[in-house]
């Protein structure tokens, strides 16, 4: 069980995850993972390499199946089996590695699996339509044609573009998973503030970042992964960046107690 | 502190600019003719030169072809037709195995499994034995084919085999299938060599030819139908502000479409035999549009047809795309026996009878080729249909071409062989030159 380190909000959380387990033949990716993600809020999941952020990722995102745990949706108990699934409940995730088909256009990778058809065929006027107005407002304008192969996107243009798939549809909870990894200044920026922007239209959002700077700028709560445990899990404003660098790299803080009692909240065991 | 974000992995963004400028297709940034020639010209330069080099292998076979066969014959109306029956059986095979391609999987096994299929058409349609209607008979064995596939595609995707190895079985099975299903003739060598109406359409298919004049009306039709659609649909993007080719380059492609339909209906209404009347377009040629036709619209303008381009290219974002990668990787393989059997129909045809020695092994390296050196990549998500066609041209050139000179089997297997070759070269250094462009690249 992870530490808690402060109330939780009084507001339903729009998706929670209670004891996931999760394995890979002898490797236990998770043990026991709780997450709440709530709605109008960023989360940030931080953790070292390989404590399994990218992993929870992909069991809220239909990817792997959960050995053991639930998850509920907005209060009901869900199973989340296929992508398809996710996506049916308004999930949606920006991947570190992207996943997108390099021989593809940018109109078709940002419509791949839900393309819109007339008379039973792809309705392709429209889907370029669509995807143009979603690039537009996130303010993506450096792509020369939205209709050339995503093989001849800069790294920060494919990221710009995994983004935009994912909030083009009515999606109710984003995950990104390193969405700013592999961009410059100004990208960064842009990607946060897109984030942002989500928030405040009331979207629960998910971002995992080794970046601090990032976290702490963006998000209204923080949680931590240590070794495949939730360790950590709180708002932000009782974190600080020591404590979240002890929890990341020891699973445990000292300072945390301090902080949470100055916070006001209940602390956790510790 | 963990940080994954190096400085180093931020992408030069001069290079990667100058890398997209390279591989943008230049009919999308292009507002004009000469704009679009410009940016051709580049992306040809640059290593991705399309359906140029098989064009210009064409030009050279036909050149060469025509200046040393005995009398100048390769170009003559006869040989024309000819080389277009011959090819028609590569080109229909390509086409199937394009969707296998796709996927970056392949068959080696549709020269004998639509070679199963044919047989059994064949034996059906036989007065001596069942004596079906030639419908009836078609059905029955594309409906095999259709089987056969749907067995290799299960093999491949639930017990997750190698395609390769799957169907090299399949090459070996099919081939002692097809021999059994021959060996059943009780007439002896099942021939189409008929007088009953059955037997005739099936000779036909290669064969029969259409009237002079309903095959002018028909091609204008076709040439009027596909230049409406592209007319309208381009200038229909054009208004609405989509990505759209300059109206000068949608007229250049409609004028070529027209001269193609022309040509080939001017040179096979020419009197191409000896003596008496020989003339008109021969039933396979709207035969070989149709399924071109057909599996065009299926890859270009389905959804099924995005999936397959998916797949080939990354098979993990399809799948979390949500996509049902056995289903579309199967449908595939059922596609690609199902034109296989239509493509060994059309050989049973022009041969006049399903015959043990065909040699299936030597087809399905035909048909790889074909696509393969019209630009189709074996590692998987890009080709085209067309592709289909414009290599099975070339391989059937040189097929007909050796033929003309009296060079036996022997010459044919090391010239195909040297092609098929010269095929793979071609794309895996294209292919190099393309990733070294966007080296760049994160
Ligand atoms: N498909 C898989 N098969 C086997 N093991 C896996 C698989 N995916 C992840 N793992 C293992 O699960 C653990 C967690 O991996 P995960 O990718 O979630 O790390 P992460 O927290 O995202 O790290 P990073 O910061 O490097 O992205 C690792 O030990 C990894 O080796
Ligand atoms: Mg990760």
């Amino acid at each position: 069980m992870g530490q808690v380190i402060d109330e939780s909000p009084t507001a339903e959380p729009r998706f929670k995850a209670r004891g996931v387990d999760k394995h890979f033949g002898p490797v236990q990716a998770l043990t026991q993972v709780d997450l709440d993600l709530y709605p109008g809020q960023i989360t940030a999941l931080c953790g070292d390499n390989g404590a399994g952020k990218s992993v929870l990722t992909k069991c809220i995102a239909g990817i792997y199946e959960i050995d053991h745990g639930q998850f509920f949706w907005e209060g009901q108990p869900v199973h989340v089996r296929t992508p398809r699934d996710a996506a049916r409940l308004g999930i949606e995730t920006v991947y570190q590695d992207l996943a997108l088909a390099d021989n593809l256009d940018i109109v078709q990778n940002m419509f791949l699996g839900r393309e819109r058809l007339r008379n039973g065929f792809l309705y392709e006027d429209d889907m370029e339509r669509a995807a143009s107005k979603t690039l537009a407002d996130l303010r993506v304008t450096t792509v020369r044609s939205i209709r050339q192969p995503v093989a001849s996107l800069s790294g920060g243009q494919r990221q710009s573009v995994a983004v935009a798939k994912a909030v083009m549809w009515n999606s109710k909870l984003v995950m990104l998973d390193e969405p700013t990894a592999a961009l410059g200044v100004v990208q960064t920026k842009m990607v946060l503030d897109l984030v942002r922007r989500l928030r405040d239209r009331g979207l629960a959002v998910m971002m995992i970042s080794h970046n601090l700077n990032d976290v702490f700028e963006v998000a209204d709560r923080i949680a931590v992964v240590h070794l495949g445990r939730m360790v950590a899990q709180g708002r932000a404003s009782s974190f600080d960046r020591q404590s979240v660098v002890d929890y990341m790299t020891t699973g445990a803080s000292s300072r945390s107690g301090q902080q949470a009692n100055a916070d006001g909240a209940t602390s956790g065991t510790r | 502190m963990a940080r994954a974000e190096a400085p180093e992995t931020a992408p030069d963004p001069t290079a990667a600019a100058q890398a997209a400028t390279l591989e943008v297709p230049p009919e999308l940034v292009a507002q004009s003719l000469g704009e679009w020639f410009r940016a051709w010209l580049t992306r040809i330069r640059s290593g991705d030169s399309g359906v140029l080099p098989v064009l210009l292998a064409l030009l050279i076979i036909t050149i060469v072809f025509e200046a040393i066969s005995p009398n100048n014959v390769f170009l003559s109306a006869g040989n024309i037709v000819n080389l277009f029956q011959q090819s028609a059986v590569f080109m229909v095979l390509a086409m199937g195995e394009l969707f296998v391609i796709l996927l970056g999987e392949i068959d080696l096994s549709i020269g004998y499994a639509g070679g199963v299929g044919a047989a059994i058409t064949v034996q059906l349609v036989q007065p001596s034995t069942a004596k079906w209607p030639w419908w009836g008979a078609v059905l029955a064995g594309l409906l095999v084919c259709v089987v056969i596939g749907g067995l290799h595609g299960t093999l491949v995707t639930r017990l997750r085999l190698s395609s390769l190895i799957v169907t090299l079985g399949g090459l070996l099975t099919w081939q002692g299938a097809m021999l059994i299903i021959l060996g059943l003739a009780l007439s002896g060598y099942p021939s189409l060599a008929g007088l009953d109406a059955n037997r005739q359409v099936l000779y036909n298919l290669m064969n029969g030819t259409i009237d002079p004049v309903v095959s002018w009306v028909a091609m204008a039709v076709v040439v009027i139908g596909i230049a409406a659609l592209l007319w309208f649909g381009d200038s229909r993007r054009r208004r609405s502000g989509l990505v759209a080719p300059p109206v000068s380059l949608t007229l250049i492609k409609i004028v070529l479409i027209a001269i193609v339909g022309i040509s080939v209906v001017a040179i096979c209404n020419i009197n191409r035999a000896a003596n008496g009347t020989l003339a008109g377009v021969p039933w396979v040629i709207p035969i070989v549009l149709a399924v071109f036709g057909a599996w065009m619209v299926l890859l270009q303008r389905t959804k099924f047809g995005r999936y397959v381009y998916a797949i080939g290219g990354n098979p993990e974002a399809a799948r979390r795309a949500g996509i049902n990668l056995a289903a579309v990787r199967t449908l595939c393989f059922i596609i690609c026996s199902f034109t296989a059997g239509i493509g060994l129909l059309l050989y049973a045809s022009y041969l006049g009878g399903m015959s043990g020695n065909i040699n299936g092994g030597q087809l399905v390296l035909y048909a790889i080729a074909s696509v393969v050196l019209a630009g189709t990549s074996l590692f998987g998500g890009r080709g085209k249909v067309l592709h289909g066609i414009l290599g099975g041209l070339v391989i059937g050139g040189i097929y007909n071409g050796m033929g003309l000179l009296g060079l036996d089997v022997r010459w044919q297997f090391i010239v195909t062989g040297l092609v098929l070759l010269v095929a793979i070269t071609i794309d895996s250094l294209s292919r190099r030159s393309a990733t070294s462009g966007s080296a760049a690249r994160v």
